[in-house]
């Protein structure tokens, strides 16, 4: 056991685990933020994906140790309103049926569009299948984050070539 | 119950009641049953609320009820204008004598069924709010994982010593064959559950996917099949054929995979038992733990989180009895939690079948005879034998053989029919071929066949099926649809009735480097009013997705008892690139609403078979399909 001291959410804190503990079990079981989902175990399904610097990480295969000063962001920091633009288009769209995968689904729209603000749907679409909705609310998935990137559009005359390569 | 009640929507807080079987008759979420169980029974709380909440302020304003109107959680009076909420009313209006005959809304008065109405729990999903089983935490709670036999074994000896030794480890218990790993966190467990020295010894048959394929050619030519159904004479029908067809279809075992696993909280306690966490059927869960620990079920309390999916496999109860046996054990709060390789190889799958199929054509091409038999391993009676085509051939035989495994089995979404459909579907696209007829022409003229002559019983409805037919065929442009090249595209046709509803599908493929894509689902569904559209298109929508994902990827086979799939490197489930364009159509009527969480599930394997015949030629008959020569080089 040691001590590791975590940046989430722009907060401070910190675990007495020990150092092959991966992220999501410190994340759930010893700091109380639960909505990032245990679903494989083996980063396959993506129901555990977290914001490492910005960058959609299965946070299940992820140890503790491998952290380091890099700032976590969750499910619970996107934005503590629900406010952020992937999590308005996916009420507005309906998206989550049992509702199990969405953070992991969500965590990983709102890295790519960081990434790539006007994505095509072929990169929407090869960047989401990495996460399992055994629902089957993919089209909706789909829906959604198209939503969410008109809304984040900042030109007012956005180009439909200007990112695609 | 809102829309009877006239309330607010916007208003309205759905909070999960905890199980209670003198309040509420059926607390089970399964057979697609929720809906056609509460339709009447909601909208008459609904309505008799509704009307006490009127007759309340009417005596407040010493007017008449008459000269009253409802509307968003307001009493009004017409002439005065005079207004009050609900909540002014509610204190006097449950003084009142509940009246016994308050009179429903006419359809086409709805305002909110048959609306969008967005998930209730929306805005704490997308935050990541705890409300799932595995996000139950209590001060004091231990976490436990167990290592159970494979299929055929029981444990011979254990050496805990190791695992005990380990950071976090509280106790290493045995029940059943089954050994619990119990510690103070979920990682510290898993570690020490890897670390256990097990010996399993042989406790009965162990059994191989390769044995059951030669099980099922014994139990298909064998003399032991329980007759389902027999119509007229099979017997001289196929003497007199003119042509015969014979095909046989097969579906392997299948996990259910909810991306939640199995888990429960229990808490065992001299005064009672505490439960909480994801089923569906929170009864059987109170029932099994008070016959367990012979106690009184009144003795013991069910508290339902949300379910991170169910498909049937939390219809069972015996994880919910794993997390008993252990807080017993342990003599403490324990979150039991199965790992995903838990969860895949823990059983209770969907059943293995096959199917052999035999049909006699007329020298018209009329289906004079039909023979199905069922062989499945620890299904029961793999057909559904009232089903169509039954009442529209005049002579039939239905029959079904059944091996019992120590490989365990249980309800998978659509249970039989999930795989029944599909090769019935696909069968009778095989006949129509070989009667020279359109595959919805020849399922038409079996319909009115049905209705005008009937054979036997008839147990779903002619023109609901016919209506559904008509439905996809229409919207589907079936047989004249073309493609960009001119050509006609490749369709495949299903239809199904289960579980009270009427599903049909066309299926779309496409040929994309030499090999079959499937590009669009056409799903037309009568479950008669629907309540609510939303989730309606999602539920027809996910299930064909899940229909069509499992018939091409989704397979669990055996060695020797042992699972060979445990997680989702060699499990394959569908995935976001590999769904077609689905496009949803109700029937519009006024028909009590009938469930829709399976109904389109069972068609859609055979829209996409019949789909592929038409684009290659080539018959799928078993599943998974990336299996057949027709996938070979796909990835």
């Amino acid at each position: 056991m040691a001590i590791f001291k975590l940046q989430i959410n722009g907060r401070a804190y910190q675990a007495d685990v020990e150092s092959d503990t991966p992220l999501l079990w410190v994340l759930r079981d010893n700091l109380g933020l639960v909505g990032t989902k245990y679903g494989c175990g083996i980063a396959q399904c993506g129901a555990c994906t977290v914001h490492l610097n910005g960058e959609a990480t299965r946070s299940c295969v992820l140890p503790v140790s491998a952290v380091g000063k890099s700032k976590v962001t969750t499910i619970e920091g996107l934005s503590p309103t629900g406010t952020h633009p992937v999590q308005v288009a996916w009420d507005k769209v309906d998206v989550p049926q049992c509702g199990y995968c969405q953070a992991g689904q969500i965590m990983t729209a709102a890295a790519l569009l960081k990434r790539n603000p006007k994505p095509t749907q072929t990169e929407i679409d090869d960047t989401m299948t990495g996460n399992l909705c055994r629902c089957g609310t993919y089209h909706r998935i789909r829906e959604a984050v198209k939503l969410a990137s008109e809304s984040t559009a900042t030109s007012s005359t956005p180009s439909k070539t200007s990112k695609t390569k | 119950m809102a829309e009877e009640l006239d309330a607010d929507w916007t208003k309205v807080v759905v909070e999960q009641a905890p199980l209670d079987t003198k309040k509420f008759e059926r607390q089970v979420a399964g057979g697609s049953g929720s809906i056609p169980h509460s339709w009447k029974r909601l909208r008459t709380a609904g309505a008799t609320a509704r009307q006490m909440l009127l007759d309340a302020a009417a005596k407040r304003w010493n007017v008449s009820a008459s000269e009253c109107i409802t509307s968003k959680g307001v009493v009004m009076h017409k002439a005065s204008k005079r207004q009050l909420s609900y909540g002014e009313l509610a204190t006097e209006a449950a003084q009142l004598p509940v009246p016994s005959d308050v009179k429903l809304k006419e359809i086409k008065d709805f305002n909110l069924i048959g609306s969008v109405v967005k998930n209730v729990d929306n805005p704490k999903i997308i935050t990541g709010k705890p409300l799932f089983g595995l996000d139950f935490y209590r001060d004091g709670m231990l976490f436990a994982m167990i290592q159970r036999p494979a299929f055929g074994y029981k444990l011979k000896s254990l050496n805990a010593a190791t695992a005990k030794a380990m950071s976090g480890i509280v106790d290493v218990v045995t029940f059943d064959n089954n050994v619990a790993v119990v510690g103070k966190s979920t990682w510290q467990v898993k570690k020490a559950k890897d670390a256990l020295k097990i010996e399993w010894e042989k406790a009965d048959a162990l059994e191989s996917t390769a044995d059951h394929n030669k099980l099922f050619k014994e139990m298909l030519d064998g003399s032991n099949a329980t007759v389902r159904r027999k119509d007229g004479d099979v017997e001289t029908a196929f003497k007199n054929a003119a042509k015969v067809v014979k095909a046989e279809y097969q579906c392997p075992f299948l996990p259910h995979n909810p991306l939640e696993p199995m888990n429960f909280f229990a808490h065992v306690r001299p005064d009672g038992v505490e439960l909480v966490g994801p089923t569906q059927t929170p009864e059987l869960a109170r029932n099994e733990t008070a016959k367990l620990l012979g106690i009184s079920p009144d003795k013991v309390s069910v508290q339902l989180t949300r379910m991170g999916g169910g498909f049937g496999r939390r219809l069972k109860a015996d994880y919910v009895i794993e997390a008993v046996q252990v807080s017993k054990l342990v003599n403490a709060p324990v979150k039991l939690i199965w790992s995903r390789e838990d969860d895949m190889t823990g059983g209770s799958y969907r059943p293995a079948v096959r199917y052999r199929f035999e049909a006699a054509l007329d020298a018209q091409g009329n289906m004079i005879g039909y023979k199905l038999r069922g062989a499945s391993i620890n299904a029961g009676n793999a057909t559904r034998e009232d089903n169509f085509p039954s009442g529209a051939v005049d002579n039939l035989l239905i029959d079904s053989v059944d091996h019992k495994s120590p490989i365990t089995t249980g309800p998978w979404r659509a249970p039989i029919t999930n795989f029944l459909a599909f090769a019935e579907q696909a069968f009778i696209d095989e006949v129509a071929q070989a009667a020279g007829k359109d595959p919805v022409q020849f399922r038409l003229e079996l319909l009115n066949k049905a209705k005008q002559k009937p054979v036997g019983a008839i147990k779903y409805d002619i023109d609901r099926m016919k209506g559904v037919i008509e439905l996809a065929a229409e919207k589907s442009g079936w047989g004249k649809k073309k493609g960009a090249d001119g050509k006609p595209i490749a369709q495949g046709f299903s239809v199904y009735f289960s579980h009270r509803s009427y599903v049909a599908q066309v299926g779309e493929v496409v040929m994309q480097k030499g090999k079959p894509v499937l590009q669009k689902v056409y799903s037309a569904a009568d479950c008669g009013v629907v309540i609510n559209q939303s989730g309606a298109q999602q539920q027809v929508r996910g299930c064909v997705v899940d229909g069509i994902g499992h018939a091409m990827y989704g397979s669990i086979t055996f060695k020797d008892g042992v699972p060979q799939q445990k997680n989702f490197n060699e499990y394959r489930l569908i995935r976001l690139n590999e769904i077609p364009e689905i496009e949803v159509h109700f029937v519009q009527n006024e028909i009590e609403p009938t469930g829709l969480g399976e109904p389109s599930l069972p068609p859609a394997g055979a829209a996409v078979a019949n789909a592929i015949f038409k684009a290659t030629g080539k018959r799928l008959r078993s599943q998974p399909f990336i299996e057949q020569e027709e996938f070979k080089g796909v990835s």
